[in-house]
């Protein structure tokens, strides 16, 4: 196969991806950006093509809904590490590959034989990037982190849900690993970028942990600065040096919606005297409302019974409007009131719709999906799904003709061996 | 061979609050030289709202800021004024990389789109990242963080099911935007690099979020099923949830997966009966009965201090890991033996502890130096990248340029 991505940004470009659930992203987004990313998996297929969700509920390597989300844009072998031979043969392979992509529990590469140095004898330009939750080195870099583990040692576990009520992870979908991914895929890049001009490669590291603390707002710099922990309180605004508490998730009539009342200078400029006049012209203001002073209205200075009769009156508007009739009145009048989307609320979004965002991509015979095409809009390259996520070494042939001049016979001679 | 990565790259930032102060303060800790432009009539929102070094209400301490500027050089400018675009024109033609995050519509209007730019610059690479992109019926509507973690949908899958939706971390979005927004600049540099081309990347920050979501869409598409809110469960482990500990507010987070780690955690328990219990033998099993577990599990940590917990189950080879606060995190010994945070006095105001980079490169490490006073870089800007002589420089002042 020959790689037309020329005119794309990492288009000249080959990973090879042996990564988990930990790592999938990184290579994902190389791959939107054009690189041709080679998912090395083990014989029978990586670990993660079992996490839920199924098609149609069918447990099945090709059928994780997980695993095809995040595997577009590569292509697949299989090859097995635990032989001397499969070793040798990913060695080759890092001869004709610029980026290698892993996230195996620490120290596993050096027991292969393949870690950060043995592939730099290999190929000198090569970057290798590894995914760990804690780290390659250091006290903890050998404990197991699963997303949830790596969400409360980040620091952001403790920071969402409720006051009453246990805290929550941010979604189930392990954003953790994927923000590790992303981290991942912006250092190879600056490695790429310096390599490009000094002619070496080099070791990028990723730990879980950085990637959520860096996610955290500032919970360990608030700490820092006064002493005192930023308890959750995450659909509220905790006004600063007070007990006030601005809500940020409403209920509509049909789901629900975020919008925060800025008091001060920002609020009497902004949303809040179109937001009055909003509810008065459909006669749920009074006096009271109408006459608020928004600029001089100082959160911190106001009590909490005036908190909450200004919050009733917003409260009592955007449960009787559904989250279209709000968002419809919001982007009329400049209000930025924001409906909790829905993944069937974001499949319908027309501003996704007028910007051709959606790229239809078959999951199974005869079932077309729309698929995310991008995560940025170059107007010279080209950023955008290549191809579905591959079948269990659905690219072994074309992948070690085209690299290691492999003939279809010996290739079926390396299956007999189950080294492929 | 210089060891700063990105050395020699010249950014320009037109940016405010988070998403994009945070997308450039990751190539200046790569090496690239950043040169954000404020105003000092209408200062930045995190220069406002603090917590504040030494409690002392003053832009250059508030710590929001300091967080998200790390290694910058700050410059003011009065983009109205008239002879600011003189200025604007001299930094441009000496950029390489401008990024803007205001709403679509605002540079062109002061004169700054992509087609000024290039004009100026040919190769130049402008990421602009707004919340709608800069296309269709929603381009230009002003919005921030909080209406975008919204409109991203992750509150809708983040909390118990009986649970309003909960704001992730406040407003996740402007922290998960910076890492596509580097990726992007750091590729169309390379690309550059080779082919000479700059470019334009129209960088939608809902639509940046949602390859993230990916699962949860194809599951609506293929199987009709809205994955909707679980809390801290999994679908693919038991027991897996926040477990309170001995102590005020305390809380440990253990995953359960492989029918190994349920058993050692039954021997950590020392409830070893409890592995060979039908009703959790298998993973099924487990997932069926997983309230009743997570009563069982919790009754165990609750008399346990949280960092006990970890250290027993990790030991015993379980993911397990302790919720930690702002305090926990100053103490992380792994974090301190990354020298992740990293103190730096900021002069006459006190020491303020910044975060590093997730991303480390080994040959090409990268640096944090402090957050830079509004308008801090104004002289050095005029007469090193500008060029203008002393004289010009003080008309300028005189005239109020810099406001």
């Amino acid at each position: 196969m020959v790689w037309e991505r020329g005119g794309a940004m990492l288009g000249s470009y080959r990973v090879l991806d042996l990564t988990d659930d930990q790592g999938l992203y990184c290579g994902q987004l190389l791959g939107y950006l054009g690189a041709d990313v080679i998912k090395v998996e083990h014989p029978g297929g990586d670990k993660s093509r079992l996490i839920p969700p199924f098609l149609h509920g069918v447990l099945g390597v090709d059928n994780s809904l997980y695993w095809r989300s995040f595997n577009t844009n590569k292509r697949g072998i299989t090859l097995n590490l635990d032989t001397a031979q499969g070793r040798n043969i990913f060695r080759e392979l890092v001869r004709k590959a610029d980026i290698v992509v892993e996230s195996f529990p620490p120290g596993y590469m050096a027991q292969l034989g393949l870690d950060y140095n043995a592939l730099n004898e290999v190929n000198g330009k090569v970057i290798l990037t590894s995914i760990s939750p804690f780290g390659q080195t250091g006290p903890h870099s050998k404990w197991k982190g699963s997303d949830l583990v790596c969400w409360a040692m980040g620091g952001l576990l403790a920071q969402t849900g409720d006051p009453d009520r246990p805290p929550v992870r941010i979604s189930h979908i392990n954003f953790a690993y994927q923000m590790a991914g992303a981290d991942a895929a912006w250092g190879t890049a600056v490695a790429l970028y310096w390599r490009g001009i000094s002619g070496r490669g080099q070791h990028v590291t990723v730990s879980i942990q950085q990637s959520i603390a860096k996610t955290n707002f500032m919970a360990h710099e608030v700490f820092e600065t006064t002493g005192k922990e930023q308890k959750r309180a995450s659909s509220f605004y905790r006004v600063e040096r007070s007990e006030v508490m601005l809500r940020s998730v409403w209920e509509a009539k049909d789901g629900y919606v975020a919008f925060l009342i800025f008091g001060g200078q920002w609020g009497a400029t902004h949303d809040n005297p179109r937001l009055v006049e909003w509810i008065n012209e459909e006669g749920m203001a009074d006096d009271y409302l109408r006459g608020i002073d928004w600029a001089k209205l100082s959160w911190r200075r106001t009590p909490l019974d005036e908190v909450a009769k200004i919050h009733g009156y917003v409260e009592r508007f955007f449960k009787s409007k559904t989250k279209a009739e709000l968002l419809e009145g919001a982007i009329k009048r400049r209000i930025a009131i924001q409906p909790v989307n829905t993944p069937s609320d974001i499949l319908e979004h027309p501003q996704l719709q007028a910007r051709d965002y959606w790229q239809e991509m078959a999951l199974a015979d005869a079932m077309l999906v729309k698929f995310p095409s991008r995560f940025c809009l170059p107007s010279y390259s080209l950023c955008r799904q290549w191809m579905p996520a591959p079948r269990v070494g659905e690219h072994n042939a074309e992948v070690y003709e085209e690299l290691l001049g492999i003939s279809p016979e010996k290739l079926n001679r390396l299956k007999e061996a189950s080294i492929i | 061979m210089n060891s700063k990565a990105l050395a020699g790259v010249h950014v320009v930032g037109f940016e405010l609050a988070q998403a994009g102060p945070m997308t450039t303060s990751f190539l200046a800790a790569y090496g690239a030289e950043v040169i954000r432009i404020e105003s000092q009539k209408h200062l930045d929102w995190h220069r406002q709202i603090g917590p504040f070094l030494g409690d002392v209400n003053n832009p250059d301490r508030s710590c929001c800021f300091l967080h998200a500027n790390p290694g910058k050089m700050s410059m003011t400018l009065n983009l109205k004024h008239e002879h600011a675009m003189k200025v604007i024109r001299r930094i441009i033609s000496w950029a390489d990389v401008v990024v803007d995050t205001f709403a679509g519509g605002v540079m062109e209007r002061l004169g700054l789109g992509y087609n000024d730019m290039v004009k100026i610059k040919p190769a130049i690479i402008m990421l602009s990242s707004d919340t709608y992109g800069h296309s269709g019926p929603f381009a230009g509507t002003p919005s921030y963080g909080v209406p975008l973690t919204a409109l991203s949908g992750l509150p809708h899958i983040t909390g118990a099911p009986d649970q309003m939706p909960q704001f992730p971390g406040f407003a996740i979005t402007d922290f998960i935007i910076p890492r596509t927004n580097v990726l992007a600049i750091v590729s169309a540099l390379d690309y550059r690099r080779k082919t000479g081309k700059g470019q334009y990347i129209d960088a939608s920050q809902f639509e940046c979020t949602i390859p993230l979501l990916t699962p949860v869409i194809l599951e609506l598409e293929a199987n009709g099923v809205d994955a909707g809110r679980i809390g801290n469960h999994s679908r693919y482990g038991a027991p897996h949830n926040v477990y309170r500990c001995r102590g005020e507010d305390r809380w440990c987070a253990i995953s359960v997966f492989t029918d190994q780690e349920w058993w050692s955690l039954c021997e950590v328990m020392s409830n070893p009966a409890l592995a060979s219990e039908p009703r959790f033998a298998t993973l099924s099993h487990r997932l069926e009965n997983q309230d009743e577990l997570d009563r069982i599990v919790e009754a165990w940590t609750m008399t346990h201090p949280a960092e006990e917990v970890m250290e027993t189950l990790q030991n015993a080879g379980i993911a397990c890991g302790v919720l930690q606060t702002g305090r926990d995190l100053a103490g992380d010994p792994q974090l301190k033996y990354d020298n992740f945070y990293r103190e730096i006095d900021h002069p006459g105001a006190g020491v303020f502890s910044y975060s590093g980079m997730a991303a480390n490169l080994s040959r090409t490490p990268y640096e944090i130096t402090r957050a830079p006073n509004l308008g801090e870089h104004n002289e050095f800007v005029c007469r090193n990248v500008v060029g203008l002589s002393d004289e010009e420089f003080v008309e300028l002042l005189g005239q109020e340029a810099f406001e």
